[in-house]
């Protein structure tokens, strides 16, 4: 089966295309959408526009769709992707990395359904901290490129994802009751290698802006 | 006997396994509850005998393979231990005691009313929708429904066997009431 993913290059994107591909599927494309509104509930990374040069690292076409992010808008800029995705690549589903989030998980539902094509969601009600070590065991190198959620501060910027953010993620997960996946926006992710990955994407933290409890990395 | 559930996979595509069957391992495991897991068209005897529950897990909303296969489940009617059928599974049991699904889409979060405590579910419960079809349970003498919003049949159990079906998806929002049926 010719798959699409939805994928925005963070890790559980990244990782579910992985499963797919471990599991035998054909992945023809991924499909990205960049949201103007830094708030949206779909749509949301400060790294979003490395989505090319991870495409060009993994070498599966990527399709682009750019949004201004307003709730039923983005509704209609995603199944226009995935409409093209589907007339261009012949995609037979969609891929997307959503665990908990039911906003994302029924709205993509309800456009495949809609067009016909399959909906896989292979983290779905995973455990967060699962996630984040599968990523690791399985040599996915992750950085922390946003974060926006007490107690994260601007050192985290940057952070890889190892055994110590881990265990250190698990303590604040425990103690302020955050997301410890990172879900809810709390932080996000850049994957710079993984085993999709046939080279390394080499990025070098440029400048950290923000204030607070609420940073985001400008890589290059 | 001791606890061991066989879980019965209905998912053709393999990635499926990872939405539908892998959150039910989960919830198993965190609770130390042995299981197994086979897929419905390997299913043997000696797997029957050997599980003390059964629940037939879900599958995605264009993943019915199964319903030209309903001849590989006749062996629910003669089982005498706990079934549990989720989604795609109860309309397995439903199919397997003669009634055809009918056409309802729902997808995403609804609020659901059971009037009747169901495996620790009592009044208004947020539940996971998936599903595009349902069966018409009224018309089977031998279930009796504890939920039913819009004319479509949410949680139903057998009259006379521990034979439970629900439409929605409790390994996302109601996983209480998997371990609920596991103690039966």
């Amino acid at each position: 089966m010719r798959l699409g993913i939805l994928f925005s290059g963070g890790k559980d994107s990244t990782y579910a295309a992985w499963l797919a591909k471990k599991e035998g599927y054909e992945i023809s494309c991924l499909i990205s959408l960049w949201s103007k509104n830094k708030d949206s509930f779909m749509f949301h990374t400060p790294a979003i526009e490395f989505t090319k040069k991870q495409a060009e690292c993994i070498r599966i076409p990527l399709i682009v769709q750019e949004t201004v992010g307003e709730k039923e808008v983005e509704l209609k800029d995603l199944e226009k992707a995935i409409k093209l995705a589907v007339k261009i690549y012949r995609i037979e589903g969609i891929v997307t990395g959503a665990v908990e989030s039911v906003y994302q998980a029924s709205r993509v539902q309800k456009i495949c359904n809609d067009l016909g094509i399959e909906c896989f969601n292979p983290l779905w009600q995973k455990n967060q901290i699962e996630i984040l070590e599968d990523s690791v065991k399985n040599k996915f190198e992750v950085i922390i490129s946003g974060v926006a959620a007490y107690p994260f501060d601007k050192s985290w910027i940057g952070r890889e994802i190892d055994q110590k953010f881990i265990d250190e993620i698990k303590v604040l997960s425990d103690k302020y009751k955050i997301n410890p996946a990172g879900e809810g926006g709390e932080f996000e992710s850049l994957v710079v290698n993984c085993p999709l990955f046939k080279k390394r994407l080499d990025v070098r933290l440029k400048n950290v802006y923000g204030e607070g409890n609420s940073w985001k990395g400008e890589f290059e | 006997m001791k606890r061991n559930i066989l879980l019965v996979n209905v998912c053709k595509e393999r990635l499926h396994y990872y939405e539908f069957v892998k959150p039910i391992e989960n919830i198993l495991s965190k609770n130390c509850v042995s299981f197994f897991v086979k897929s419905y068209n390997e299913i043997k005897n000696e797997n029957l005998k050997k599980a003390s529950h059964i629940i037939i897990c879900g599958t995605s909303l264009k993943d019915f393979g199964y319903e030209k296969d309903l001849r590989k489940f006749e062996w629910i009617k003669g089982f005498e231990k706990p079934i549990l059928g989720i989604c795609a599974g109860m309309q397995i049991i439903g199919s397997v005691f003669s009634r055809k699904s009918k056409k309802k889409t729902e997808i995403g979060f609804y609020s659901e009313d059971f009037k009747k405590e169901f495996l620790g579910l009592t009044g208004k419960q947020e539940v996971w929708h998936l599903h595009n079809n349902y069966v018409d349970f009224g018309k089977l003498n031998d279930f009796e429904v504890f939920c039913k919003e819009g004319g479509v049949f949410q949680a139903v159990k057998h009259k006379e066997k521990e034979i439970y079906g629900v439409l929605f998806h409790p390994e996302v929002r109601n996983k209480e009431m998997i371990k609920g049926f596991v103690k039966k």
